[in-house]
Order: C-alpha cells, then structure tokens, then sequence
C-alpha cells in the first residue's frame, strides 16, 4: 500500500518527462497524425540537416554547456579549498539565500546590463580612453557565447556551493583536514586530496542536472547568447513557437537532437570526472605537499566572490535602468524617472498575477505531493523507528529525471502531445508543468530536515496517547515549520522563474512576469525591461523573505526553535 | 499467572538476523523497578523499544509482553499507555513548559481550567510553580527532567520505561531525580523498567536486576 503510494508518485514525477519524449519522437519520425504526418519518414531529419548553421549552433551548445559547468565546478572547489572555516566563508554562505533567489532571466538581464558597451564599465573607461560613444563592441551575444557562458557561471557556482554545503559534513573536513595538514600538507592540496573526492561524490547528480541545464538553455541564451548562429535550444523554441504548425516536425528533430548534443555533454564529463580523478591520483602518488599556498589562497576564492559580486551589481544596473530617463554616453548617472515604473504599472498586473497564482498553486500541490510521500517512505520503516531514512535510489533517479533530461526537448514533446490531444493549454495544465520542477526541488530541500528529525519526540507523543494524525499536526508540522516554509520559498521560487514551460505549455495565452521580461530584452527598452526583471526578482526575494520571517516571529520566545 | 497485575516479559527474545540480541523472562510487579543492565550496543534500548511499540522491523522478537494481564503486541504505542523519558527530556521545543504537560495531559480531564489547574499542581508538585508560561530551552537540566517526568505521569501511564535517564545529570542532582522518579513509581504502583550501565541506578531503584549481552 504505502510502496504503491511511493511509486505512484514516483511515476507522477517521470511521466511528463517520458510522455514528453515520446512527444518529440514520434513527430522527428514523420508520425503526427493531426499534422497530416502518417507515415514514418526521415524527412525531419532531412530538413534539420538542411537548415544553415544548424551543425554550429549544435557544437555550441555542447561547447556553452561544457565549458560553463567545468567553470562553475571548479570556481567551487577554489572557493572551498581555498576558505573553508574562514570568516569570508561564513559570510558568503550567508549571501547564498539571495543570490540563489534571483531568477535566472532576471540575473542575465542585469549582468548584460552590466557589460554592455552601453553599460557602467565602458562609462567608466571612457573618460581615460577618451570615448564619447559605446564601443562598437559585440561584447553581449559574442558568437563565441563567452558572455553566455559567464552569466551561467555565476548564476550556477552558488546553486554548486549551495549542495556542497549540505554535503560537506558527511566529509568531515575539520577532522580529515587536521590529519592531512598534520601529515605536513598545506590547506588547498590538503582539502583538495582528503575532503572534495567525498563531497563531489555526493554532488555528481546536481553537477549533472546544472549540465544538462546549461546546454539546454533558453532564456539566459536568448538575453546573453549569441545570435549568429543562435544556440540549439534557442532556435528549436523558435520553431516549437512558429504559427506555422508543420514547422513541429522540423523542432521534434532538433529536441532530439539536442538531447542528443546533452547526452554528449554528460559523457564528456564523465572523461572530465575521469581526468580529474586521475590528476589526483597522480597528486597523491607525488606526495607534494603544497605548503607554500599563501598566494594561491588569496587567488582561488577570487572568481566566485567575483561572480556574486556581479550578480549584485546585475541588480543594482536593473534598479538604476528602471529608474532610468535619459541617459546619454559616458554620463555615470542617468536622469530620474518615474516613466518607466508607471508604464510597468499599467501593464504588468495580469502577467504578476498569473506568475503568483501559478507559483502559489504549484508550490501547494507539491507541498500535498511531497509531504504525502515522505509520510510513507518514513513509515515504511515502521512506526516511528529510530534508523535514518533517506530518499530510496529509484526515488531519486525519478527526482532527477526532469531535471537530467532538457527542459526544452520533453517539453516541446508535451506541448505536441496537448495539440495531438487536442487540449486547451490553460491554468491547470501550466500549472502541471510547472509542478513537474517544482516537486522535484522542494523534495530535495524538504527531505533531508524531514528525516533528521529526532524520532523521540514522536514516541513520547504517542507513548502520551496521542494520535498519529495529532502527532502529525502539533509535532511534526509545527517541529518542521521553517524547514517547510524554506522548502515551499524554493518551490515558489522555481515557479517564478521558469521561462519555458509558461512559454511552451501556456501557448503564449498565460503570460508571466518571466516570459514578459524576456519579450520585452528582445524588444530593447532596458528601462522597461529593468523593472519587470526587478519585480521577477521582488516575488521570491519577499517569499523568501516571509519564509524567515514567520518561524523566528512564531517561535521568537523559543530558544529551542532557533536555526543551528 | 497471565492475570497478575504488573508487566511480565515472557521468554522475551529479540534477534537482529540471525544474532539473538537479548533474552529476557521477567515479571515486573506494581511499583517495582526491574534494572535491565548491559553495555552499550547490547540491545537495551532495542527491549524498551518493543515495549513500547515503536521497534524497527529489523529487529524480530519473540515471547509475549503482558501489561495487567493484557497482551501488548496488537496495541499501537498510542494504545498501550505505557509512559517514556530518556537520557534528554526530549520537551518539545515549540511549546512552553506548561504546554508541554498540557499535550499529556490525559484527555478525560475535561474544561480548560480544570486542565490548566491540574498543570499547575503538577508543576508545584516538583517545585516548579509558576513555570507554566516559561521557554523549556531555559530550564536546567534537572528542572527540564522534573517537566519530563510530570508530563509523562499526567498521561496516567500504566508502566514506565526509563532509557538512562538519569545519566546526563551530575552527581547532585542524579540523586534527586532518582528519588523522584522511583518515588512516582512506588505511588502510582505501577510497573517500570530501567535500562542503564550504571550500578548505581540499579542499586537506588532496588528492585530486580538483570543483564543482557554481559559475554562476548
Ligand atoms: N534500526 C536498526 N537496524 C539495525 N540495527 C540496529 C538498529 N537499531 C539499533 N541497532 C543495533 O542493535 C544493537 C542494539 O542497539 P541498542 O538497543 O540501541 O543498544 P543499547 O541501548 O544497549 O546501547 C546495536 O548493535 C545497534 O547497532
Ligand atoms: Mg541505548
């Protein structure tokens, strides 16, 4: 009974995405009956083959996705050999919640805000350099997609710090580190060589996860990408997006071409994993003990505190833009304006009142789904029983699925299986979509503090007479509170930032707060654009601002109830 | 013999596999404390665990527990009113002292002033009046096991199991808290068992001892 109820939900997460596969196969092989396609043909391919570029923008993708998730991984690891148990450690961990609550087209408008030879560095530059106009740079969208692949850096090092934090422990980096450090090694090799081999095993799967996103991406592409050619995924949206229906056969192919191009990435990086096993290997072999680190320790930490600060700035170029009048070449400052606040005003309440009512029904049913399932995984066990309990293997292998396979390719699929279907894209199915990533996060934020939770208090509850469903009620919930509402701020705030389910399942009839930034970046007023991405960054910054809140205001009289 | 009033562990055997942890076959009489003794690992708290209802399906056990007569095996631990305290008072965090006895207090106690009343006197019974209202995390240890104790009596336990409960405190106050706690014992009539590694507990609650997994 309860392993039905397991499995069940185990198979709710995976079936959009194998529904969604099938959605995409079908069509790249001629069959899509309601298209008129009713026999198996190679055509698709055929035609994807045929359109120019494709094969650059295809290498580009894997290149971006590649490159950005080998930067992200290592700027982490220089960051923790080099200042773990640190003061400037412990504040950056502080500075996580916020850098993680921007969203990601939110943040990649900022940085292209920021870097743009429009933006506040060239003005900076000018005046020694003596320009009295933006260079004619193609610094945003260089074709090589540098820029593109920056931006992910920085938005996915501090999600990399973020599950490295969890998993640290389980490495006993005080203890390994004193023995290492005793033996004569300096700080860096000595982490490096005794605690990160055990933290990168516990992070292999969102390493993966933040690969398959970023080769797959469409948002932060379209904003920083390139445009000469575009990447896979921003082009095969552009098809998925095009009136012209029959153009569904060319994007199945190109959605299956790009989990091809992602399949490719993650066995490329399995040779990284390899390689990077081995030059350990190779350092431990050698036994060098790197003492003379000093330098190299102010060095490493630099990138990621770089990336944090950029995302900062980021915001702040968005605060200024959307307050932004005239504002001519080199001048620092622009003009004050209220134009384009008032002009957000009037137009952005249905899309934020879309983007809250589909986030805040999301989060629910994922909190109903994932509490249901976490009860039954616990009470497997037995009542009440003292042994830890963590997610089982196949669980969590169905967690990871949507977010391991491409947004963009099961998507397209399920947006052809609701036009083969002949659904209505409307709230209740984007806001399944948008439960299909959702569910998954708050999962993974809610089942560590679900199962650490000391069995006792529930056995003293129920030696006392209780029953369960009050045990559940007055000592688990209220036990769990800020765990729970952590868990639904990232839940809500995974909903706000999604771009391409809203896009791809809302048909374009349900627009959010997110798809109309993104519109609006191509459009190019940036003051306008500014501040639809401030208030896309407002919604889960004041949600996660109220999740901190609410326990130490509930419980501010219980010292007991304190974070660790 | 299966009516006695007490609890009577028969031919009790607990096994993890094919290892047979602990064999126990021992009545506890009315206001009786049996010491079961052992060192660490050797299955003591696994007995309490199966007495109190909450033993992991690991473990397979063996023989019959009797409380007054009745068979515990289909009872579910919420049933079987049988009170626990444990080496930490384990209060709930969440809730004030006075709240904490409030959720054992047995239910058939009706009327919130009744309710609040019978709190009250519970906490002027270990010198802890006018705590009601106060944040548990402020207590002192011995203050927070006098609370864990009340909470548990409140229920009307019909036996008490004790995992160590005495071996956070220091020497002073062990000796009080012992007092305490064998005292509630004796009174009520009910039937307890201790698990420690500490002669000493054994030799204060002065009852019966047994000891589980002494040879390797
Ligand atoms: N859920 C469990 N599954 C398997 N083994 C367990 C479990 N809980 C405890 N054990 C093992 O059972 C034995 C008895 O544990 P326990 O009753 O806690 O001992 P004690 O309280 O005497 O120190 C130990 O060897 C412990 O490792
Ligand atoms: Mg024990």
């Amino acid at each position: 009974m309860r392993s039905i109820l397991i499995a069940g939900i185990a198979a709710l997460l995976a079936a959009p995405v194998l529904i969604g596969l099938a959605g995409v196969v079908l069509p790249a092989v001629g069959y899509f009956p309601a298209l008129g396609g009713d026999a198996l043909s190679l055509q698709p391919f055929r035609d994807l083959l045929a359109v120019p570029g494709i094969i650059p923008s295809a290498l580009l993708s894997l290149a971006t996705g590649l490159a950005a998730t080998l930067l992200s991984v290592l700027v982490v690891v220089g960051f923790c050999a080099a200042s773990w148990g640190t003061a400037s450690f412990a504040a950056m961990r502080r500075l996580l919640a916020p850098l993680l609550a921007i969203p990601h087209a939110a943040a990649a408008l900022g940085l292209a805000l920021l870097i743009a030879p429009s933006g506040p560095l060239f003005r900076l530059a000018a005046l020694p350099l003596g320009l009295d106009r933006p260079p004619d740079l193609l610094v945003v969208g260089d074709p090589l997609g540098l820029s593109l692949t920056a931006g992910l850096v920085a938005k996915e090092a501090p999600f990399l710090l973020l599950v490295a934090l969890a998993a640290l422990p389980q490495a006993k980096p005080a203890r390994r580190l004193r023995l290492a450090r005793a033996l004569g090694y300096g700080r860096v090799v000595a982490f490096l060589l005794t605690v990160w081999p055990t933290v990168y095993r516990q992070i292999r799967l969102p390493v993966l996860a933040v690969l398959a996103f970023a080769s797959s991406v469409v948002d932060v592409a379209l904003i920083l990408g390139p445009s000469t050619p575009p990447t896979l995924a921003v082009r095969l949206v552009g098809w998925m997006n095009d009136p012209d229906l029959s153009l569904r056969f060319l994007a199945s192919a190109a959605a299956l071409l790009q989990l091809g191009v992602t399949l490719a990435a993650v066995l490329l990086w399995l040779g990284v994993e390899r390689v990077g096993t081995r030059l350990l290997r190779a350092a431990i072999h050698g036994g060098r003990r790197g003492t003379a680190d000093r330098v190299v320790r102010q060095v490493l930490p630099l990138p990621f505190r770089l990336g944090a600060l950029a995302l900062g700035l980021g915001t702040a170029m968005l605060l200024v833009w959307s307050f932004a009048g005239y504002w001519p070449f080199p001048s620092l400052l622009p003009s004050l304006s209220m134009h384009n606040w008032m002009r957000a005003a009037a137009s952005a309440g249905p899309p934020l009142r879309t983007t809250l009512l589909v986030a805040a029904m999301a989060t629910f049913v994922a909190l109903v789904l994932v509490v249901a399932l976490l009860k039954a995984i616990r009470a497997r066990g037995g009542p009440m029983v003292e042994t830890k309990t963590h997610l089982p293997p196949a669980l969590l292998a169905a967690v990871y699925l949507p977010l391991i396979v491409p947004q963009v390719a099961f998507l397209s699929g399920l947006q052809i299986a609701i036009i083969a279907l002949g659904w209505t894209p409307g709230l209740p199915l984007l806001v399944a979509a948008h439960l299909v990533f959702v569910a998954p996060y708050l999962l993974l934020s809610l089942a560590d503090p679900w199962f650490a939770l000391d069995p006792r208090y529930e056995r003293i509850g129920a030696s006392l007479g209780r029953s369960r469903p009050a045990l559940f009620l007055r000592l688990r919930l209220p036990l769990l509170l800020a765990p729970l509402l952590t868990a639904c701020a990232i839940g809500f705030a995974v909903s706000v930032g999604q771009y391409l389910p809203t896009l791809l399942i809302g048909a374009g009839r349900l627009p959010t707060i997110t798809t109309e930034a993104v519109a609006l970046a191509a459009g190019g007023n940036r003051g306008l654009t500014a501040a639809y991405a401030l208030l896309q960054t407002a919604l889960p910054c004041l949600v996660f601002a109220l999740a901190l809140a609410l326990p130490a205001l509930r419980h501010r009289r219980r010292r007991g109830m304190k974070p660790a | 013999m299966t009516d006695a009033a007490g609890l009577a562990l028969d031919q009790l055997s607990i096994a993890l596999g094919d290892r047979t942890l602990l064999v126990v076959d021992h009545p506890v009489g009315p206001g009786e404390v049996l010491t079961v003794m052992g060192p660490s690992g050797s299955g003591k708290s696994t007995l309490l665990a199966h007495v109190g209802g909450f033993l992991d399906p690991a473990f397979r056990a063996r023989g019959t527990v009797r409380l007054d007569g009745q068979d515990l095996a289909p009872l579910p631990p919420e049933r079987r009113r049988v009170g626990l305290l444990f080496q930490d008072a384990l209060l709930f965090p969440h809730l004030s002292v006075g709240e904490n006895l409030l959720f054992g207090l047995h239910p058939k106690l009706k009327g919130r002033a009744a309710r609040r009343a019978a709190v009250e006197a519970a906490l002027a019974e270990v010198e802890l009046a006018g705590f009601f209202d106060r944040d548990p995390a402020t207590l002192s240890g011995g203050q927070q096991a006098r609370v864990a104790l009340q909470r548990s009596l409140l229920a009307e336990p019909r036996a008490l199991l004790l995992d160590e409960p005495f071996s956070r405190l220091d020497a002073a106050l062990k000796s009080s808290v012992r007092a305490l706690v064998f005292d509630a014992v004796r009174r009520r009539a009910i039937p307890a068992i201790l698990v420690t590694h500490d002669p000493a507990d054994a030799e204060a609650a002065g009852g019966p001892v047994v000891t589980i997994g002494g040879t390797p």
